[in-house]
């Protein structure tokens, strides 16, 4: 379980003040659920899943992974306890290999071939035509973002976190990633936190969660969530003027 | 421990864990071979189609023919040194006949357990004929439990007849105090170099190079890649020089890893006297980007060790 509590994380603005990003969220998530986190760009979605991943560190409040605080645990304990995080904007490596990163991902420097395939199957990539390309500026952003999202697969975390999977991906691919998703949450291996615009993720959802302004400001089922998004996206902000504004 | 020092009497185990690191011999190697060890011959062996024989003009160092036609065969020529104060100055020409496909494998390793310098001065000068495909490999390695110095100025002198083609993969390990190297390509109708440098400084150590491609025929090609790692207070200066002739085709691209006090100098050079030629550069220094580090990490490698893998990929 995932317990996050009154977590802020702020900045120093120009003028001397503060900039609250992340503003006193305090949130669970049970074990082996889809969490999709949505709402406007820049409302700290991305921050929120950082300071998971440990990638930032909260000014204030507690993180608890399965009971444990790990508020101060480095990025390399929280992935060794079992966290792991698919960047929304993956860097690229001179010299490391498709098949080098599935390697590291999954602790394995000998990873059998079919299972890296297998990896990249998963994520609509032709293992042949990878498994030996670096991952550099050869690769295009769809293709070193779903090469990313196979090192998150490999990785077998418990705690799986994908910041805007779709972004930069094919509507062929996503409808392979999405399928992918869809199949792991089936399994009920993994929690997994997706941070989405995409209607078809957040349908797979077994609770999505409206960040805006740094804060929880809806959560609930699809049923009761998606009706709202969809409006915003036809029409005024549904999902509260208010909350965007401020 | 390598059966290497078992199968040749002059080798002892220091020589032999040399040899494997810079010529990943573990054994006796199959096909020709000649070891230098300390300025003179250790062990040496020609076969049907290579042939290795001592120089006659006065110079040190060996002859290699490798007769026309010769296709799948390697040759090794390592060279170790594990006195300390002494330089090897070696002249090695090789003769490579028309339509061959063989792998040269050369490289030289230094044990430097003393106070004075151990300096190797390899000269390689290739003669390619029409048509052959060569690929040469060259590690160089140091080291040494002493305060001598471990020096390598290599030069390499390659003339491609044409439709010859060379891969050049040339590697520096770790251990040279100093290195300065030559690198020269002279390429005829549709011949092709293909260098690869791979170079690691660390310490005070300098490191400079100098590189001549030369497409002189129509149709040659020439592709250089260099990728460095400067730690600590190493000095780093590469000069590499494209000189398009005819309708021909260049690409230089030098990449480098500054770390620490380091000092990395990249200058590249284009020079065309043909309307058709094409020729590019690429040049970039910069540290170990900070969203690589932290990629790693989130696979569960600590901060040293994301960078040690990204080092030891960047210089594969």
């Amino acid at each position: 379980m995932l317990e996050l509590k009154n977590l802020s994380y702020r900045v120093p603005t120009e003028d001397g003040g503060e900039l609250a990003i992340l503003n006193n969220i305090s949130l669970t998530i049970d074990d082996r659920q889809l969490v999709v986190f949505t709402g406007p760009n820049g409302g700290g979605k991305t921050t929120l899943a950082k300071a998971i991943m440990g990638l930032i560190h909260p000014t204030s409040g507690q993180i608890l992974y399965n009971g444990q605080d790990i508020t101060d645990l480095s990025i390399t304990e929280r992935a060794r306890l079992g966290i792991s995080y698919g960047f929304q904007q993956p860097p690229r490596f001179k010299g490391l290999k498709v098949r080098d990163l599935l390697c590291i991902a999954a602790n394995d420097e000998n990873l059998p071939k079919n299972v890296c395939c297998n990896y990249l199957t998963q994520v609509g990539l032709c293992a042949n035509d990878y498994l030996d390309r670096e991952v550099d500026t050869s690769l295009s952003g769809g293709e070193v973002k779903r090469i990313e999202i196979a090192t998150v697969l490999a990785r077998k975390g418990s705690l799986m976190i994908y910041d805007e999977p779709e972004a930069g991906i094919d509507l062929w691919s996503f409808a392979r990633l999405t399928e992918t998703f869809n199949e792991l949450h089936q399994k009920h291996d993994a929690t997994m936190i997706i941070i989405s615009h995409q209607e078809r993720i957040i349908s797979l959802a077994d609770e999505i969660i409206v960040i805006a302004g740094g804060a929880i400001r809806h959560r609930g089922t699809k049923d009761a969530i998606l009706p709202l998004i969809l409006a915003d996206t036809l029409g005024n902000c549904a999902l509260g003027k208010e909350c965007i504004i401020k | 421990m390598s059966e290497l020092n078992k199968e040749i009497s002059a080798i002892d185990e220091v020589d032999a864990e040399l040899l494997e690191k810079i010529a990943d011999m573990l054994g006796k190697p199959v096909g020709a071979f000649n070891i230098r060890k300390n300025g003179g011959c250790a062990a040496r062996e020609s076969t049907e189609h290579i042939k290795i024989d001592p120089r006659t003009d006065g110079h040190e160092g060996i002859d290699i023919h490798i007769l026309p036609g010769t296709k799948g065969e390697t040759c090794h020529i390592p060279v170790v040194m594990t006195k300390t104060d002494m330089t090897d100055a070696v002249y090695n020409d090789f003769y490579v006949g028309e339509n061959c496909d063989v792998t040269i494998v050369a490289g030289c390793g230094i044990h430097n357990g003393g106070c004075g310098t151990t300096e190797h001065d390899g000269v390689h000068t290739f003669h390619i004929g029409k048509n052959s495909r060569v690929h040469y490999i060259e590690k160089h390695y140091g080291e040494g439990d002493g305060n001598g110095k471990n020096v390598m100025n290599p030069q390499t002198v390659v003339y491609l007849d044409e439709g010859a083609v060379m891969h050049m993969d040339t590697a520096q390990i770790a251990g040279i105090d100093s290195t300065k190297r030559y690198t020269r390509f002279e390429c005829a109708d549709r011949a092709e170099a293909v260098v690869t440098e791979r170079l690691l400084t660390h310490g005070c150590q300098t490191a400079h190079s100098d590189m001549d491609i030369v497409l002189n025929g129509a149709d040659a090609k020439g592709r250089v890649t260099s990728r460095s790692v400067a730690k600590g207070t190493s000095s780093q200066v590469f000069h590499p020089n494209l000189v398009g002739n005819s309708a021909c085709f260049g690409h230089v691209q030098c990449d480098s890893i500054i770390m620490d006090e380091a000092h990395v100098e990249s200058i590249p050079a284009l020079t065309a006297n043909n309307t058709d030629a094409q020729l590019i550069h690429e040049a970039a220094i910069g540290k170990i980007a900070g969203d690589q580090l932290l990629k790693l990490m989130t696979l569960g490698l600590t901060e040293e060790e994301a960078e040690e893998r990204i080092l030891k990929g960047f210089l594969a």
